[in-house]
């Protein structure tokens, strides 16, 4: 269980999250969706403490993992997995030596038990025959998909999406997706996904949640956000802008 | 301008206050080494290995010209046969060591400062960090041990070369007496100045790895962000090097004194 306790973080006099709260139950599936810039990574990095912040308090299972130290927060970080919004492979290794990071840290498994479970895991997300090529090999699709390996071989309790479908077409945002899905049901994982697709969130949360104006602005079922009336809620998933921000653009 | 210096003071002595305390978190790292022997031996390759003709040429030609220079201004005073001396001492205790630093921050203090900023910006240091690995073990500690491991490897070799090259240009081109400099050599150089060119080899290993790891781990955004740690990295690892220098031969004299 996830808890978020009037969190606050700024970044010198820009304040980007002020007194968010919210509670995500084991094995539930949430996205937050919110502007561009509004701060939905920032908040998202904040529930594995990759950000500290200025107040407030982040509860993994009862634990406040705000006070932990670097060291501390491995012991933590453990039931996480994490999909970057750049897949954020290490350029340096390959695919099999990305995907295989984790398990050979953990020092204590066999070599051809890794092997075998990178090969597992890349089957599930369908890059089979891909373990020696190069990230720098591998299109966008291709990349956040290693990433998502990478994030589940360990078989973590928690996975936390970053932007899945950003920069990719249609048809590999709708692939993503549905491994997102499957990775859920499969793994029985808690999911938070941060995004602005409006595609995504309806097909990949239980439960939605808005970012605006630094805190969470509204909480609801996919149809309920959808659906809502409020004008915030209904401009932003129909993509409509104010006549101001026309001038702006 | 009272509210500048302050800026400058605060940010000085936050940035000194974040580096001791990544040098401690690596030097206890370093006690439970929980890095990866792969990562430290290629570190190894490519501080030590690689930096090897950088080295040898900044070695061979400081010992040359050290060596022309002195045979100069001697052979006014009927000196000649004290000029090896003189590069050898040189050498070992100042010369060999601080050089060899100098050349190895270049090369290879950029590296390391270019390769973690890279890794910083494109979060792969917050992918470490969420596969539950402390990036100080899995990046600062096998660049720190190799650079301290490289480090007086790579100062004995330069000094040797310097000597051998002074020996060559002096004896060979100028016409010293081969005998009495080679007598005068070992009469005036001590094991001291040899132990105190290694143990500033050391030191310096040390300045190096942290320097560009941290100027790395802490670089701004974006390429703009990793071109100036890359270039402040060189510049403050050169700068503390000189500065600690001094204080090191005015140390380890004190010392040896004692040994």
């Amino acid at each position: 269980m996830i808890e978020v306790r009037n969190l606050r973080k700024s970044f010198g006099s820009h304040n980007i999250l002020d007194g968010v709260n919210f509670r995500v139950e084991t094995g539930e599936s949430v996205v937050i969706i919110g502007r561009s810039g509004g701060g939905k990574s920032v908040l998202l990095k904040h529930l594995v403490c990759l950000l500290n912040p200025d107040a407030g308090q982040v509860l993994i299972d009862g634990e406040n993992i705000v006070d932990l130290n670097e060291r501390q927060l491995l012991r933590v970080r453990r039931k996480f997995g994490m999909l970057f919004q750049s897949a954020a492979l290490f350029d340096s290794l390959t695919v099999a030596e990305n995907v295989a990071f984790a398990l050979r840290r953990q020092k204590g498994m066999a070599e051809a038990e890794i092997r075998k479970k990178v090969s597992e895991v890349l089957e599930m997300v369908e890059l089979p025959g891909t373990e020696n090529k190069k990230p720098s090999e591998l299109s966008g699709g291709m990349r956040k998909r290693v990433g998502l390996a990478r994030a589940i071989v360990y078989k973590p309790e928690i996975v936390l999406y970053d932007e899945p479908t950003t920069g990719l077409d249609p048809v590999v945002s709708d692939s993503i997706d549905q491994l997102i899905v499957r990775v859920r049901d499969q793994l029985k994982v808690t999911t938070i996904v941060v995004t602005h697709d409006m595609r995504s969130a309806r097909r990949l949360g239980q439960r939605i949640m808005m970012l605006h104006d630094r805190r969470i602005y509204v909480t609801g079922t996919p149809e309920e956000i959808f659906n809502s009336t409020d004008p915030i809620v209904h401009r932003f998933v129909n993509g409509i802008s104010m006549p101001k921000e026309h001038l702006l653009i | 301008m009272n509210i500048f210096a302050n800026k400058f003071v605060a940010e000085w002595l936050q940035g000194l206050g974040r580096i001791a305390l990544l040098t401690w978190e690596a030097f206890t790292s370093l006690f439970t080494f929980k890095g990866s022997w792969g990562n430290f031996i290629y570190q190894l390759y490519f501080i030590g290995v690689k930096s090897q003709s950088v080295v040898l040429i900044t070695g061979a030609f400081t010992g040359m010209v050290l060596c022309a220079q002195t045979y100069f201004q001697f052979h006014k005073v009927k000196m000649d046969t004290a000029t090896l001396a003189v590069v050898s001492v040189s050498m070992c205790s100042e010369l060999g060591p601080v050089l060899t630093a100098l050349m190895v921050a270049g090369r290879v203090g950029a590296a390391m400062a270019a390769e973690l900023g890279t890794m910083k910006v494109t979060e792969q240091i917050d992918a470490l960090r969420t596969l539950a690995t402390h990036p100080v073990d899995y990046l600062v500690v096998p660049r720190l041990i190799a650079s301290i491991v490289s480090l007086p490897l790579l100062t004995a070799e330069s000094i040797t070369v310097g000597i051998l090259s002074g020996y060559l240009v002096g004896v060979h081109l100028l016409g010293i007496d081969p005998t009495y400099s080679y007598y005068n050599m070992l009469k005036y150089t001590a094991g001291s100045d040899v132990t105190t060119g290694i143990i500033k080899a050391f030191i310096f290993g040390g300045i190096i790895a942290i320097i560009g790891c941290y100027k790395g781990m802490t670089c701004g955004e974006g390429a703009e962000g990793v071109g100036r740690a890359t270039t402040e990295a060189v510049v403050f690892a050169s700068i503390t090097i000189l500065i600690s220098n001094f204080f090191l031969t005015l140390t380890l004299t004190e010392l040896m004194r004692y040994l």
